[in-house]
């Protein structure tokens, strides 16, 4: 791999006296500072004062700065309601992810062969994640609606639901975003909807990155199937798979847009997660500091992601 | 035999295949069912939800362009979505040239440290720089999201753009440094140009992620008028309680199909970045 600029032109202008389109340490060093200062001042210095935040008595109504030690850490560990969604957050997260990786692995294999019509299916496999994610999230929102869902409509014709002794209940609907349990299942539901395409693309790369000779090889040996599947492609491509887990992973996890739109952490918040709780106690009820503690639980995570990554990608240079 | 099992084969994969694309475009389905269906049809709960039992409309249509600030949040989805391609070009494409090209060794480290902050999310960031944007004067302005949203596209654009300056070959600059051109001169008018794939990307990504925000739009703008089309669309066609399904639908039918034909066309190399270098 080629590291750095070792060209022999470039040599000779560090030490004359050039113009500054010349001078390539001054030059390196302009060039890089916009991005720089922009990342330090919008994302460093917020990343500090959230820290700070959570340390303090801050609210909307009272903006001063008073640290106050770990109370808000202790105060919010304290609440019932915080630890629901830390352990929705992690559920939703790790249900959702573990599906993605299954589903995605069996359509990456679809999409890797050729047939008629492909890049129609591959337009609309994408659509969940290649469209505004509040605005997908709307169209799941008036498909589980509590009168109207298209889903209760199918069941009811079935003979499923709607009359007494039907098997899911005398209902004429099932209610989808009122019962704690469907309601979870449905935030996780459309979680996967929306990860299914990115981590499909990512496994793809990684199915078209194995060489023809290793893939022919095997099949020389005899493998095939389900054996060449499980003894040769998945060990292949585990890295990458290993990397749309952990990018999935992250997305899931922070992510607000779903739960917001399609339950406000309701049926009495038993979908409630950690950026849901963190914007209804430190945006919509002005408790800055409370809000601030909250979202920093989401780091640990966050960093250990980040430090997998960097490992992969460490490895992914030296060979 | 081997015929027959060619076919079945064949068959087994379109099966799939349009399971999978079923599952992936039924909401979009459904949405242009709702956008053209009238009220008196769409509320029947008795009614096949998948067909028209009544003649299609379009006063949906016409009730979202005419009678909502719709219109208005396309346009302000647009000058926000310009104005940060622009920041992110400015930035992102010297930091990348920079780090792809003179840094030794710290240069590869510098890269992953920006695109590692690509994973520090708005969830943590949005209550200080919500506190920020006020002390600045910038609650209720576009000029908020255009000042912030660069702060998600410039480190992945940085990464991306630092893979496509190295597939590069120096001795083309180099050479154009002999005949003449100076260091920077070498880079706006050789390589910038032989890099317009790698930028073309950027532009998209930067567009489509401004427009698919959505907790910074929905903490700084309150006021209908200044909404971005990934919020107004949820939090504005409700009218009371009472959801209006019909024009919510087509407004997120229209906004969100024509971003998604531009965006499946740069997919592949927008994952290249994902990926970080562990698919040669």
């Amino acid at each position: 791999m080629n590291r750095g600029y070792e060209g022999t032109v470039a040599a000779p202008y560090e030490s004359t006296s050039a113009g500054i389109k010349d001078r390539q340490g001054t030059l390196a060093r302009l060039m890089i500072a916009p991005a720089i200062a922009y990342i330090v001042a919008l994302i460093g210095i917020p990343f500090v004062m959230a820290i700070l935040y959570s340390l303090s008595d801050v609210t909307t109504g009272d903006p001063s700065v008073d640290l106050v030690g770990l109370r808000n850490y202790r105060e919010v560990f304290n609440d019932p309601v915080f630890r629901l969604s830390l352990k929705n957050t992690c559920l939703f997260a790790l249900v959702s992810q573990t599906l993605v990786i299954v589903l995605s692995r069996i359509l990456a294999t679809l999409l890797m062969k050729e047939f008629r019509g492909k890049w129609l299916a591959r337009f609309l496999v994408m659509l969940p994640w290649t469209a505004p994610i509040a605005l997908g999230t709307i169209g799941w929102l008036w498909m589980l609606d509590s009168i109207f869902s298209p889903i209760d409509w199918l069941f009811r014709r079935a003979g499923l639901l709607g009359a007494p002794g039907d098997l899911l209940g005398p209902m004429t609907n099932l209610y989808w975003l009122g019962e704690p349990v469907l309601a979870m299942a449905s935030v996780i539901f459309v979680h996967v909807w929306r990860l299914l395409p990115l981590a499909t693309v990512i496994q793809l790369a990684g199915l078209s990155s194995i060489s023809k000779e290793i893939l022919e090889a095997a099949e020389v040996d005899g493998a095939a199937g389900w054996r060449k599947t499980l003894e040769i492609t998945i060990p292949l491509t585990l890295p990458i798979i290993g990397i749309a887990f952990l990018f999935g992973l992250v997305f899931t996890f922070t992510d607000m847009t779903v739960v917001y739109v399609l339950t406000r952490g309701g049926p009495v918040h038993s979908t409630q997660v950690l950026s849901t709780w963190t914007f209804f106690k430190g945006i919509e009820g002005g408790d800055l500091a409370q809000g601030a503690a909250i979202s920093l639980f989401l780091f640990p995570v966050l960093a250990g992601v980040a430090a997998l990554l960097l490992r992969m990608a460490r490895r992914a240079e030296v060979t | 035999m081997s015929r027959i099992r060619k076919l079945v084969s064949r068959g087994g994969t379109y099966a799939l295949v349009t399971v999978f694309a079923s599952f992936a475009a039924f909401p979009f389905y459904w949405m242009v069912i709702a956008t053209f269906k009238r009220d008196h049809d769409l509320f029947n709960p008795v009614n096949n939800p998948f067909l028209f039992n009544e003649p299609p409309t379009l006063d949906h249509l016409r009730l979202l362009l005419f009678d909502t600030h719709y219109v208005t949040y396309l346009l302000n989805t647009f000058l926000v979505g310009i104005a940060v391609v622009a920041i992110t070009l400015l930035t992102a494409v010297p930091a990348a040239y920079s780090l792809a090209r003179w840094a030794r060794g710290w240069g590869e480290t510098l890269g992953i440290g920006i695109f590692l902050t690509y994973l520090v999310p708005p969830t943590i960031l949005f209550i200080p720089l919500s506190r920020f944007a006020a002390s600045l004067g910038l609650q209720e302005s576009l000029w908020s999201l255009i000042l912030v949203y660069p702060t998600f596209t410039i480190p992945f654009c940085t990464w991306l753009l630092m893979g496509f300056f190295k597939t590069i070959p120096k001795d083309i600059e180099e050479q154009a440094m002999i005949d003449g051109l100076s260091r920077l001169g070498a880079m706006a008018k050789v390589v910038l140009p032989l890099a317009i794939s790698g930028i073309l990307t950027v532009v998209v990504f930067a567009f489509t992620l401004s427009m698919h925000e959505f907790i910074y739009a929905l903490t700084f703008i309150s006021v209908s008028a200044k909404k971005t089309v990934s919020i107004g669309v949820p939090t504005e066609l409700v009218r009371g309680d009472v959801f209006q399904w019909g024009p919510l639908m087509a407004g997120a039918l229209i906004a969100s199909i024509p971003v998604s034909v531009v965006y499946t066309f740069f997919l592949d190399r927008f994952i290249a970045g994902f990926t970080m270098g562990a698919v040669k």
